[in-house]
């Protein structure tokens, strides 16, 4: 190829990427490869090798149930992202100037404010004197207050609103590649909304869709701050489970272990989710 | 009759569109609005709607030192954490975009990585590796921490302002007999400003809010202010908690209009 033999003006050489590809093999590699060394010890005291850990989580039916549990409230939350995220972002992509400026505003402040700030506004609407329970007991519905917080249903919807806009980002993005055309042509064609709505947007933005429901995915499974204050004590989740083995029973080679399989059940719906992307991208530039 | 059917079904579709798309907008804007009015409560407790308001929570917060010293490390840690990751995430990002060799792309997997992967998982790791290089922790090891599960953001959006550079400027340069790093200088890193910028913005944003990895790497001496909040809640629905989160949503909310007209941000993130 002509470019081949021209002086390369347009890259930079790779070499350059040498002192973040050293950090990161000094303090994200290490520290993992590390990790997995101390899982592979028998008792919290580290003095036997064995892969005893994974044996006791595996074979215990409560760890696989906090494993599964964490695993499931990941789907839910990415579907209840998925249902009110995509509405969102095709209202935004037929919204006027000023209209979608203040949409992305709405979108972006949760994506930047505090977790922690948006987890504390779940405790005031779902509390005993919150919002929900006021307006309820106002309306003459309930005569003593609903127990909102520390409920699974209260924390799908809390996480939800905490990562959505992981959701509407990539959205936005897929909507504003479709072609306009497409749609006066299936239109035209005799389609109606619904119709076009499933048989060509959907289609077309299933790449968004899977990099939205990826994102929102792995952020909700490990949102250890939302989880804690708005699931409570009574429910455990993974991040949860490995803070209390690490730092209250200082069962490091438990919590090692607990963390791994987290890492690879994550890193196979990690897989799964790129490995439906590619596919999903193949078919929308056929 | 067919028309008829038509006209119902589209009216459906907008009728379902717009109820959803609200939905999520009360969803996204409810949250925010409830901390703000609830921080200018009079009374002791985060019952809504406050049963009167004043300023007593912010004034409070005057002399909470506690807050204030964890507000004071959180800053220095998400500075720290902020700059090296610019240092090292531009120039990473300035090797591997528009290049499409194997090595390139593992690199870019690698350093996008700490995105999905738990990073309450990589905290306890480097718990681990710190204390088996006989590091005991310090507001260094919390800016090694952070970098690694924020310089992603800066790589994604430096990388994503490089794709958009147009190649004739750059050897159009060269022709002129402008050196490669002169070329850097004056035409690529100007172009990609506002890219690097609001890069560094998320980074310092998510360095600031970061849980996951400062729950392992701090001790008392090096609080962060999303930790102290977060233990704050869970022994006590503490009202000053809500004027802390006032104030944090107003400086978010400046930030982020700024970083908008200075560097695009919401194009930027897509």
């Amino acid at each position: 190829m002509a470019t081949a033999t021209r002086p390369n003006t347009t890259t930079y050489e790779l070499k350059l990427a040498l002192p973040l590809a050293l950090f990161f093999c000094a303090f994200f590699l290490a520290p993992l490869a590390i990790l997995f060394f101390v899982s592979l010890h028998t008792d919290p005291s580290m003095s036997k090798m064995g892969v005893a850990q994974y044996w006791k989580f595996l074979s215990d039916p409560f760890s696989i149930g906090v494993l599964l549990r964490t695993l499931w409230i990941g789907v839910e939350v990415s579907v209840l992202c998925l249902l009110l995220g995509l509405p969102m972002a095709w209202i935004y992509m037929r919204a006027s100037g000023w209209m979608q400026s203040v949409l992305m505003l709405v979108v972006l402040l949760p994506l930047l404010t505090s977790v922690v700030v948006r987890t504390f506004a779940w405790i005031v609407i779902l509390g005993r004197q919150g919002i929900v329970n006021s307006t309820l007991f106002a309306l003459g519905f309930i005569e003593t207050p609903l127990r909102l917080l520390y409920t699974e249903s209260g924390m799908i919807v809390a996480l939800a609103q905490v990562q959505m806009p992981l959701m509407v980002l990539p959205l936005v993005t897929a909507l504003s590649r479709l072609d306009p055309n497409l749609l006066d042509a299936s239109a035209a064609l005799g389609a109606g909304q619904w119709r076009t709505f499933s048989k060509v947007v959907l289609p077309l933005t299933l790449p968004g869709i899977i990099a939205g429901c990826l994102l929102t995915y792995a952020a909700s499974i490990t949102a250890f701050i939302t989880q804690t204050l708005v699931g409570g004590g009574q429910m455990l989740f993974m991040p949860m489970y490995i803070y209390q083995q690490s730092s209250t029973l200082n069962n490091w080679p438990f919590a090692a272990a607990i963390s791994i399989i987290f890492l690879c059940a994550v890193l196979a719906v990690v897989s799964l989710f790129n490995a439906l992307g590619r596919l999903s991208s193949g078919y929308t530039h056929s | 009759m067919t028309r008829q059917r038509s006209s119902l079904e589209a009216v459906s579709f907008h009728v379902t569109m717009w109820v959803l798309a609200a939905s999520c907008f009360l969803l996204l804007v409810l949250p925010t609005l409830v901390v703000i009015i609830v921080s200018f409560t009079s009374g002791f407790s985060l019952k809504f709607p406050p049963p009167g308001y004043s300023f007593r929570w912010y004034s409070a917060l005057l002399d909470a030192w506690q807050l204030h010293f964890a507000a004071a490390n959180s800053l220095k840690v998400a500075a720290g954490t902020t700059g090296l990751s610019v240092l090292l995430g531009v120039a990473a990002s300035l090797a591997i975009a528009r290049s499409e060799t194997w090595k390139a792309r593992v690199l870019d997997s690698l350093f996008m990585s700490p995105l999905v992967l738990p990073a309450l998982a990589f905290g306890l790791a480097a718990l681990m590796f710190f204390s088996v290089m006989g590091l005991s922790v310090s507001p260094l090891t919390l800016v090694i921490g952070h970098v690694v599960v924020c310089v992603p953001y800066v790589v994604r959006t430096t990388v994503a302002a490089l794709a958009q550079l147009n190649p004739a400027l750059l050897e159009s340069s060269a022709s002129l007999g402008a050196s490669n790093f002169y070329t850097l200088r004056r035409i690529t890193l100007p172009l990609i400003a506002p890219g690097i910028m609001a890069g560094a913005f998320i980074a310092f944003m998510s360095s600031f809010d970061n849980v996951p990895v400062s729950l392992f790497l701090r001790d008392a001496r090096t609080d962060m202010l999303p930790i102290r909040m977060w233990q704050d809640l869970e022994g006590k629905l503490d009202v000053t908690i809500a004027a802390v989160s006032g104030v944090m949503i107003a400086i978010t909310i400046a930030a982020l209009v700024i970083m908008e007209r200075v560097a695009g941000l919401s194009r930027r993130l897509r």
